[in-house]
């Protein structure tokens, strides 16, 4: 049975299934509670945004707030992965990265290639990513490709309630070290989500709109972005495809180059900046996978090089809109050889 | 003859006890001591960094530990490998980079682990260790298995960011870890007289809510002391303590170090200070055990260390199709 709920809340439903459902599913982060060793309420925050919230009381002793040291806790989730949890712990913003990227990209990511097979590692790190909540430059970046590019991980992006639930719930149960990324402008949104478990598979692409003049690949609140474009072009008689990879790593790129062989123009739309972006990643692996089919040069609509700005002018220029995908698929369409 | 070493003594040290510790010592010393001679001959690919001259350290903290039990090592993690049931070898083989090692050849000196034994491997990354270490902490803890979990560090390590973190979430998590600091002077080749801020590392310990304790890690018996208090603490959920071990290291920083940086305190430690020699004279003197008793253990160790060197250099590198598996348990 389906109804409308929030991402927040289909992420919070499926962490809360996920750990009625398996005693070693453990959570923690800063202020993943909010409240421990202060005077007022307990799970006074449930997380900067919220996600958290109500699972302390639910399941007592299996959720924690940290002290602010991700190298420690961090490791700490991985560590206790290879001991038989299944930690979700979070990076509350994936800008924080770099005070915890050893733990996770030299630890986590090749223990089971470094010790021969041996370890397994089912850690998931929950982190928001994402620019226009005016978080500036610190809180507001896109860093999926830094994560995509390190073997040993798994990276899921969902674009809506119904995927982050079911992701969720699939990198909860995945084996391998998974890193999770919410879309901080998607909290908000709603959409059907079933009431029940039900895992979305890595690796499998959603077909968000069906088209045969272009095809777009967007990821996270871009997808939003490009179905607004969709449906001025459909007004301008071009139909576009949008592909949601939903995971970038494992990646379906069967599902895109498919696609492109049918309509022969490629649109990515990717929020982080520009060099060595999965705009460039995939736009790559199609040229080279599906040259022949190509009627255009690839088209790459993502953020400038520069760090995320703050004036919400500046930001509202960051980010790609649906005007600046329109433009990529005319420049596509209008292509001629 | 198995390699593996049974690691668990009880408190009460008695003969056999006493004979156990011995060869965990004797062995990680010949085998450190063969690794050097057979880098120099150039068989050994990559990066080997030696424990010899630290036996004391791991073997009296390993003495109290089971499978239940985790530790982390660093790059110079040889030691802590034999001492926690490693077999030696697979080590050997791993260190030769051959498909019968440890780790399939696929790790090398800096990464040899073995889960099943709770040994999360040696480390490449200074400081790498500690936070994995509260993992398993807070693992054991959670699926309350009574394990606890040790995190090997140097003096180096001890300046690092990840070390000083997880000094405050074990004690702010209350976890059953400890945290062995082995101080043998160098961080690579920078004295930790200099790059330590305090005098001993142990005063950090305050700073983070920890008992912190100094040992001679010349001596085994101080260490295993030391260690029994430590692990029954933590055992019994009474938090995580601070071990700092003082000695030396007798080889280099790593094996072709030409260690110009150095005084002579190698020459004056193997001849004063040595934990085999020690450990020896104060069991045969006290009649524990017997010169024989050793002299047959030194016998089977060298026939060990032997047979391990012949069998990782016949043993072959791993097929070709290894380079592609066991990046993900599916993908």
């Amino acid at each position: 049975m389906a109804r409308s709920i929030s991402y927040r809340e289909a992420i919070n439903e499926a962490l809360d299934q996920e750990m009625a459902r398996d005693p070693r599913v453990v959570v923690f982060g800063e202020d993943n509670v909010g409240g421990t060793g202060s005077p007022g309420e307990m799970d006074a925050w449930g997380g900067v945004l919220g996600v958290t919230k109500g699972l302390y009381g639910k399941y007592p002793g299996r959720v924690m707030d940290t002290p602010i040291s991700e190298s420690a806790f961090i490791g700490a989730a991985i560590g206790a992965a290879t001991g038989g949890l299944r930690p979700v712990a979070e990076l509350m913003f994936i800008d924080f990265l770099g005070v915890c990227f050893d733990q996770i990209f030299n630890q986590a990511a090749k223990f089971r290639y470094m010790f021969g097979g041996k370890a397994v590692t089912p850690v998931v790190i929950r982190t928001m990513w994402g620019a226009g909540l005016r978080a500036a430059a610190q809180h507001s970046q896109s860093l999926l490709p830094v994560f995509t590019h390190i073997p040993g991980l798994k990276v899921a992006a969902p674009s809506n309630p119904y995927d982050a639930k079911g992701l969720l719930i699939a990198a909860i149960r995945d084996d391998d070290p998974v890193i999770f990324a919410e879309h901080k402008m998607l909290y908000e949104m709603t959409g059907e989500v079933p009431e029940e478990s039900y895992v979305i598979p890595f690796g499998e692409a959603n077909i968000v709109r069906e088209g045969s003049d272009v095809t777009i690949v967007a990821i996270g609140r871009m997808v939003n972005t490009a179905t607004e474009a969709a449906a001025e072009l459909a007004a301008a008689g071009i139909e576009a495809e949008i592909i949601d990879p939903r995971t970038t790593s494992p990646l379906d790129l069967d599902t895109i180059l498919e696609s492109v062989e049918n309509t022969g123009r490629l649109v990515v739309v990717d929020e982080s900046n520009p060099r060595c972006s999965l705009a460039s990643d995939i736009g790559a692996s199609v040229a080279h996978e599906a040259f022949g089919s190509l009627r255009a040069p690839i088209q790459m609509v993502t953020g400038p090089h520069t760090p995320v700005p703050f004036a919400d002018s500046l930001e509202d220029l960051f980010i790609p809109d649906a005007q600046k995908i329109i433009g990529a698929v005319k420049t596509a369409v209008d292509w001629s050889k | 003859m198995t390699g593996t070493l049974p690691t668990t003594v009880s408190q009460e040290l008695g003969p056999d006890a006493l004979l156990q510790v011995y060869r965990t010592m004797r062995t990680i010393r010949e085998f450190e001591e063969r690794v050097h001679e057979e880098f120099a001959s150039g068989d050994i690919p990559g990066f080997v960094h030696l424990y010899a001259g630290e036996e004391a350290s791991a073997t009296g903290v390993c003495s109290h530990l089971d499978d239940r039990d985790a530790i982390a090592s660093t790059h110079r993690g040889h030691g802590h490998c034999i001492a926690k049931g490693v077999d030696p070898k697979e080590m050997m083989a791993e260190i030769y980079g051959r498909a019968t090692g440890s780790c399939k050849g696929k790790g090398g000196s800096m990464h040899i682990a073995d889960l099943s034994k709770g040994m999360l491997g040696a480390n490449g990354i200074v400081g790498g260790g500690p936070p994995l270490i509260c993992g398993r902490a807070l693992a054991s803890k959670q699926l309350g298995t009574g394990g606890v979990a040790v995190a090997f560090f140097g003096d180096g390590a001890s300046n690092q960011g990840t070390t000083l973190e997880s000094l405050n979430l074990a004690t702010v998590w209350n976890l059953p870890a400890i945290f062995v600091a082995e101080n043998n002077g160098y961080a690579e080749a920078t004295s930790s007289t200099w790059s330590v801020a305090t005098d001993d590392i142990a005063d950090r310990a305050a700073a983070f809510g920890m008992p912190g304790v100094i040992v001679d890690g010349f001596d085994f018996f101080a260490v295993h002391e030391a260690a029994g208090e430590a692990v029954a603490r933590a055992r019994e959920g009474a938090g995580p303590t601070l071990i700092e071990v003082k000695f030396t290291r007798y080889f280099g920083h790593f094996e072709g170090d030409q260690q110009l940086y150095r005084g002579d305190e190698v020459a004056q430690a193997r001849e004063k200070l040595d934990c085999l020699k020690r450990f020896r004279a104060r069991v045969t003197e006290s009649g524990e055990l017997t010169a024989d008793q050793l002299d047959a253990v030194d016998r089977e160790v060298a026939t060990l260390i032997d047979s391990s060197v012949d069998e990782a250099k016949a043993a072959p590198r791993p097929a070709a199709s290894e380079l592609l598996t066991d990046v993900y348990v599916t993908y």
